[in-house]
């Protein structure tokens, strides 16, 4: 406990660290980074319901692939739309999503919920899939990405790798930190008591169910936030972005990073994307590299079973929540 | 007793659970400065009573009046922003956070900037205030810094009643406080109850006899799930039916 300094300075060396990536390192991994990061976003939005809330979407892919979608449709088809107006459009068309579906699915608890948010995903897979809105199962290309303009003057293009990294990576601090200072204050301290005992919450006075839908939708939000950069990155979406194995990854990031710990989540967008990219390395693994699900899963119960916390687990002899202190005293 | 109108009173409250009539047609009335003492056999029907003041259940038949409002059917977190706090016969706290924290938040519940989400949560002396009132009063001040889960069976029931402090309520609906304590940690409790009972209307539902002639200003007694008799102390303990259904003729007079 006395590295409360160390724990404190670190988010800062590491965002800083991986500032430079770009500058050293060449475009493949500089783009697999970027692709981390994305899902880092994705999974810390995930960790806000599933480790602060305690409410397990099994969904989650729907906020995601939603703001890709809306992203796809939002921008001309052969002009370069503006970042100023289409990320906050796309994340504010998530929210407005999850307020809904957030309204319906909270009425239900525990594996009921699991299922009522996996139902909304598929019903937003199927809609994109089997109608002509989004190009159906094809999908549709986003030809051009995203600009940043003020004046004449072009502050950001997303065409540029290190200017699409670095704005990710500037995106995923912002809500680092935004989620931090929102978990750290009485809304967040509210949300981890739900999770902990709703019941005497509610005794307690409070309105359980607004909670955790102003929880479900910065959830939400976050979520599309992720999934606008991620239709940007691959210049097309299709309903796989949708799919529950979509959901089903990102759950899998926030468990192997370790639940409720916001950097965990991070952690875990790391290594099962790595992870990933190695174990399906045909250069690497031959064959068996088509097979790489196998291998992941066996990773992923290992962690299960040996760091309940996850690979944050690992870290947290260096740092507690303030409210689990004098846990050892 | 108190001619003034009660702050809490009940008029044929019922409860069924399909064809089991779990409350039925009870009436009583709790006046601020009073301990109300609920006692009867298990399965009378006491903490379903307690459930259907607090909002835990909604009531089948019957009305609760809270200054003249009638709340029957409201939800728990309304019942208890309108000043109705309660405690459990199961400890239900927060295992995980400090004795402070659950004392903390039980106070945030009571302040208009809980949705302010960019303020550090110990940033509100007011919170803070309230919180640190109720451990004191609970005599748990030495232990705010403890993990809830690591207290001892009897600092848990004390946290339960520190949390229902820390929420400032004018009626007190005390289940089974002194369930599984040792003698010593019983008395404090007592002389808690006591001291609270001047400024709050307290319906306290209890098994342990001393406890409950110690405290009580009004005793009710409930036998499958009616009320069999309800006045004063002595009024109750000399009533036949009581001797006779509940305390089994000889128990209460000797004991």
């Amino acid at each position: 406990m006395g590295n409360t300094r160390l724990t404190q300075f670190l988010p800062y060396l590491v965002v800083g660290l991986l500032a430079l990536f770009p500058l050293v390192e060449s475009t493949f991994y500089t783009q697999l980074l970027t692709k981390v990061l994305i899902m880092a976003i994705f999974a810390m939005s995930l960790d806000l319901l599933v480790g602060y809330t305690g409410l397990v979407s099994f969904g989650h892919a729907a906020y995601f692939g939603l703001a890709g979608y809306a992203l796809a449709l939002m921008a001309p088809k052969y002009e370069t739309v503006s970042l100023w107006w289409s990320l906050p459009a796309a994340i504010g068309v998530c929210a407005l999503f999850a307020l809904v579906t957030g309204t319906l699915v909270l009425r239900t608890r525990g594996i009921y919920f699991i299922m009522v948010t996996l139902a909304f995903a598929q019903m937003l897979f199927f809609i994109f899939h089997d109608t002509k809105i989004g190009g159906g199962s094809d999908g549709i290309y986003i030809y051009a990405k995203p600009t940043m303009k003020l004046g004449d003057v072009e502050l950001v293009n997303l065409e540029k790798l290190e200017q699409f990294y670095w704005l990710t990576l500037a995106l995923m601090a912002a809500a680092y930190l935004l989620l931090r200072r929102v978990l750290g204050s009485n809304f967040g301290r509210a949300l981890l008591g739900i999770k902990v005992n709703e019941h005497r919450m509610r005794a307690l006075g409070f309105p359980v169910f607004r909670y955790q839908l102003a929880s479900f939708t910065l959830s939400g939000a976050l979520a599309g936030m992720a999934g606008y950069l991620a239709a940007v990155q691959y210049g097309f979406v299709n309903p796989e972005i949708l799919s529950w194995h979509q959901s089903g990854a990102v759950l899998m990031m926030v468990i192997l990073g370790g639940m409720g710990t916001l950097y965990g989540s991070v952690i875990g967008a790391f290594a099962f994307v790595l992870l990933q990219e190695v174990l399906s390395n045909q250069a690497w693994f031959g064959p068996s590299a088509k097979h790489w699900q196998l291998a992941m899963g066996i990773f992923i119960m290992l962690v299960a079973l040996y760091l309940p916390q996850g690979l944050a687990g690992l870290l947290a002899r260096f740092g507690r929540s303030p409210v689990m202190e004098a846990a050892d005293e | 007793m108190s001619d003034k109108t009660p702050i809490l009173r009940t008029k044929g409250l019922t409860k069924r659970f399909g064809g089991l009539v779990a409350v039925s047609d009870v009436s009583l009335d709790l006046h601020i400065g009073e301990v109300h003492v609920v006692i009867g056999p298990n399965g009378a029907g006491k903490s379903t009573l307690t459930n259907l003041l607090s909002g835990d259940l909604p009531p089948t038949s019957g009305e609760v009046v809270f200054e003249g409002q009638d709340i029957a059917g409201c939800t728990a977190d309304h019942i208890s922003r309108l000043g109705i706090g309660r405690s459990y016969q199961k400890t239900n706290i927060f295992l995980p956070f400090t004795v402070f924290e659950n004392c903390r938040l039980a106070a945030q519940s009571r302040t208009p900037h809980a949705l302010r989400v960019f303020h550090r949560a110990e940033g509100y002396q007011d919170i803070n205030r309230l919180a640190q009132e109720a451990m004191a009063a609970a005599g748990l001040s030495h232990r705010a810094q403890r993990v809830a889960a690591t207290l001892s069976h009897g600092e848990q029931r004390q946290l339960e009643i520190a949390m229902c402090l820390a929420t400032q309520p004018r009626v007190l609906l005390l289940d089974e406080p002194l369930a599984g304590m040792g003698p010593h940690e019983s008395q404090r409790m007592v002389e808690l109850i006591k001291g609270l009972g001047a400024g709050h209307a307290i319906m306290l539902i209890e098994h342990d006899m001393d406890a409950v002639f110690a405290l009580a200003h009004r005793l009710t007694v409930m036998v499958n799930g009616e009320v069999l008799e309800s006045g004063t102390p002595e009024a109750v303990r000399s009533s036949p039916a009581v001797q006779q259904a509940y305390l089994g003729g000889e128990e209460l007079l000797h004991d």
